[in-house]
């Protein structure tokens, strides 16, 4: 049962099983577990994170192709939502068409770029995601009229999933059972069908392909597997996966904004959790997810504290002040690549 | 005896689409002024429109040649290129706020050297800078594209991050040197001086990349090796050094760029670099990776185009390089002028 859940991918590390249980048994039980707004709302963005960035993975990891639009996509599925909540009104039906609009979009539009750049090398793919991302982000911006521009959009989920709702008397562990409560269970549901969904894909016989064409796509081409298809296929199926993890981020966030979805800082936060993570494997952004956005919370405050603890020295403050964080994950980020392209998980794994 | 087959012998001449192909490409750029010729209703408006073009053209080809050549000689694709423009303007600026009392005579000449020492200490920064960058960076993951993307994109990240530590996250404002504001007037069209030093600058620049590659020994040992590396090294040339050279002088490059685009835009930013990367690598594609005339005529092409469509339909500007880029992958998959690799 565990084995068909898992596609047949076990954990195949006794440390690795240990710390994807418990980031599980955290996320199920994170009101429970960790009430408080702020806590829940991090566990939300794990959540969401944890999907974008394991489709993210399905193109880099296991296609080999990078891509720079991701947060288009992501975007894409959230701007769908926040669209269709303020023009049909408040409901379930807006959230269903939003989403599904928003990935099939995502899919088309990864579709044609695929087209256009894998025929001819995967290089090319990076460059033009690269324009075409930063195109449709300051094309959003300037739309305001559509989008709301800088500012973004904030409209009304059902009723439902507000906290005004309560769908039982009583509270439990001190939980109120509000709507709240149902929208969080709603983003983690989702999350963890998607998640599971792609670790099919990736054991399915598509995503050994992937794995070969990864390995030498002029060997896959050769034993008679069209490339071009499935690494096309591959950015579709990844594309309309982001769409969805932003249209989730949207129902919990109930705002859009360029900042939250389109912005470069969000594409380099995914290459980075992919990174440490370790590509290649679906635990990777699992872990790479939660480390990450755990680190992003309570760091910088570390970090600011380190720079009132140098004041006066020069230029040290300014490097370890808490807006520079960045830069250490930059450097982390060479470095990782440098000595773990495996990524925690491939060490944990014993992994070359 | 048979009497001999009859043979008339005849040369036919390659028919006129045929002999054009090669110079589709110029011809492309001087179809697009054509065309924009016949859009804009005012010629004094289509001259404006189209020397800023040309010096958008200039300035971006300055910054993407080094990116185009060193991908054609070493199959390395540098994704942190945009920190060399970053750089290069932060520093290029540094200097022209020092020498203030220069650039603020009203001195053509005092001006021009001015700029001239401020274009030479950028151009030294990024080369010290591209050095290093290739030493540390791209150095150990060389012939592995999917980790070289990764690695410069982090040194861009690291570089930009120091920018902001060391000038601090406010953009600088700066005004052009004394004697390059304002405009002339040519033909009733308003055309800013310093346009026509931009364009100059990148003519010179090209004609003189042009020469080295083409007349000279190490021009001549750079194209053998974009052609077939593998051999050049067979026939003796370290072309591991000439590789150096190229990544530091096309650092250089774009740190001149980067002065010349931050004079242009009058504000300089620690993400521009990133922000021209855009174009840069739309340029480098419509040209065909590692072709330095391509990436020439396509710089051109995107500057002419974004001008006349800004000026036509401000809102289409920003997609009407997409479409360029789209159109012309579709007539050329690997570019305008691909480069041909013996392998």
């Amino acid at each position: 049962m565990l084995t068909k859940l898992l596609s047949g991918d076990m954990p195949r590390s006794p440390v690795l099983t240990v710390v994807l249980v418990a980031i599980l048994i955290g996320l199920a039980f994170a009101p429970f577990l960790f009430p408080g707004v702020r806590s829940v709302d991090t566990a939300a963005r794990i959540c969401v994170f944890i999907v974008l960035v394991a489709s993210y993975d399905l193109m880099l990891g296991y296609g080999g192709i990078v891509s720079f639009a991701h947060t288009m996509f992501f975007g894409l599925g959230a701007y769908g939502v926040a669209l269709a909540s303020t023009h049909m009104g408040r409901g379930f039906d807006a959230l269903l068409v939003g989403a599904v609009s928003g990935a099939l979009l995502a899919a088309a539009l990864a579709f044609i770029i695929g087209l256009f750049s894998l025929r001819v090398r995967a290089i090319f793919f990076a460059m033009i995601t690269l324009a075409v991302a930063s195109a449709v982000a300051v094309l959003v911006s300037q739309l305001s009229g559509l989008t709301g521009g800088e500012d973004g959009l904030s409209y009304k989920i059902p009723r439902e999933l507000g906290p005004a709702f309560k769908f039982a008397d009583g509270e439990i562990f001190g939980v109120k059972m509000n709507g709240k409560l149902l929208k969080y269970y709603l983003v983690f549901g989702v999350s963890l069908v998607l998640f599971l969904l792609m670790l099919r894909i990736v054991h399915s016989p598509f995503g050994r392909v992937l794995l070969a064409i990864r390995e030498n796509d002029f060997r896959a081409e050769a034993i008679g597997y069209r490339v071009v298809h499935y690494r096309v296929a591959a950015t579709c199926i990844s594309a309309a996966i982001a769409a969805l993890a932003g249209s989730i981020y949207a129902i919990w966030l109930r705002y859009v904004g360029p900042d939250t979805s389109l912005s470069m800082e969000v594409m380099i936060d995914i290459l980075l959790m992919v990174v440490i993570g370790g590509m290649g494997t679906m635990y990777g952004a699992v872990v790479g997810a939660t480390i990450f956005i755990l680190a992003q919370n309570y760091l910088q405050n570390l970090m600011g504290s380190a720079a009132s603890a140098f004041e006066g020295w020069p230029i040290l403050p300014d490097l370890l002040n808490a807006d520079r964080w960045l830069l250490w994950l930059g450097v982390l980020f060479i470095l990782s690549v440098y000595f773990f392209p495996t990524g925690i998980v491939g060490r944990l794994r014993g992994g070359k | 005896m048979s009497a001999a087959p009859d043979h008339t012998p005849t040369i036919a001449q390659a028919s006129l689409s045929q002999r054009l192909a090669p110079y589709a490409p110029v011809l492309l750029v001087i179809g697009l002024m054509a065309l924009g010729l016949m859009a804009i209703p005012s010629t004094s408006s289509w001259l404006t429109l189209t020397v800023s073009g040309l010096a958008m053209g200039m300035m971006i080809f300055i910054m993407a040649s080094g990116l185009t050549l060193v991908f054609g000689l070493m199959d390395v694709i540098n994704f942190g290129h945009g920190a060399f423009v970053s750089v290069g303007a932060f520093v290029g600026v540094s200097f022209l706020l020092l020498l203030e009392n220069m650039t603020g005579a009203p001195s053509l000449a005092l001006n021009l050297t001015a700029m001239f020492v401020a274009i030479l200490g950028a151009m030294a920064a990024t080369a010290l800078m591209g050095w290093a960058f290739e030493k540390v960076i791209v150095k150990p993951v060389y012939g592995h594209h999917l980790k070289q993307i990764l690695v410069t994109m982090g040194g861009l990240i690291v570089v930009e991050q120091l920018i902001i530590v060391l000038w601090g996250p406010e953009e600088i404002y700066i005004t052009r040197p004394e004697a390059l504001k304002g405009a002339v007037t040519f033909f009733g069209a308003a055309i800013e001086k310093y346009r026509l030093v931009a364009v100059g600058i990148g003519a010179v620049v090209f004609l003189a990349m042009r020469w080295v590659l083409r007349s000279t020994k190490i021009g001549l040992i750079v194209r053998a090796g974009v052609e077939n590396g593998e051999m050049v090294q067979a026939l003796g040339y370290r072309l591991r050094l000439v590789f150096v050279g190229v990544f530091l002088a096309g650092s250089a490059l774009a740190g001149l760029g980067g002065v010349l685009w931050g004079l242009y835009q009058e504000v300089i930013t620690a993400h521009m670099g990133n922000q021209s990367m855009i174009l840069i690598f739309i340029v480098v594609i419509i040209g065909g990776l590692g072709s330095v005339e391509g990436c020439f005529i396509g710089a051109l092409l995107v500057g002419l185009l974004q001008n006349y469509v800004a000026f036509l339909e401000p809102k289409l500007a920003l997609i009407s390089n997409i479409g360029l880029m789209v159109a012309i992958l579709m007539w050329r998959p690997m570019g305008m002028i691909p480069v041909v690799k013996a392998k």
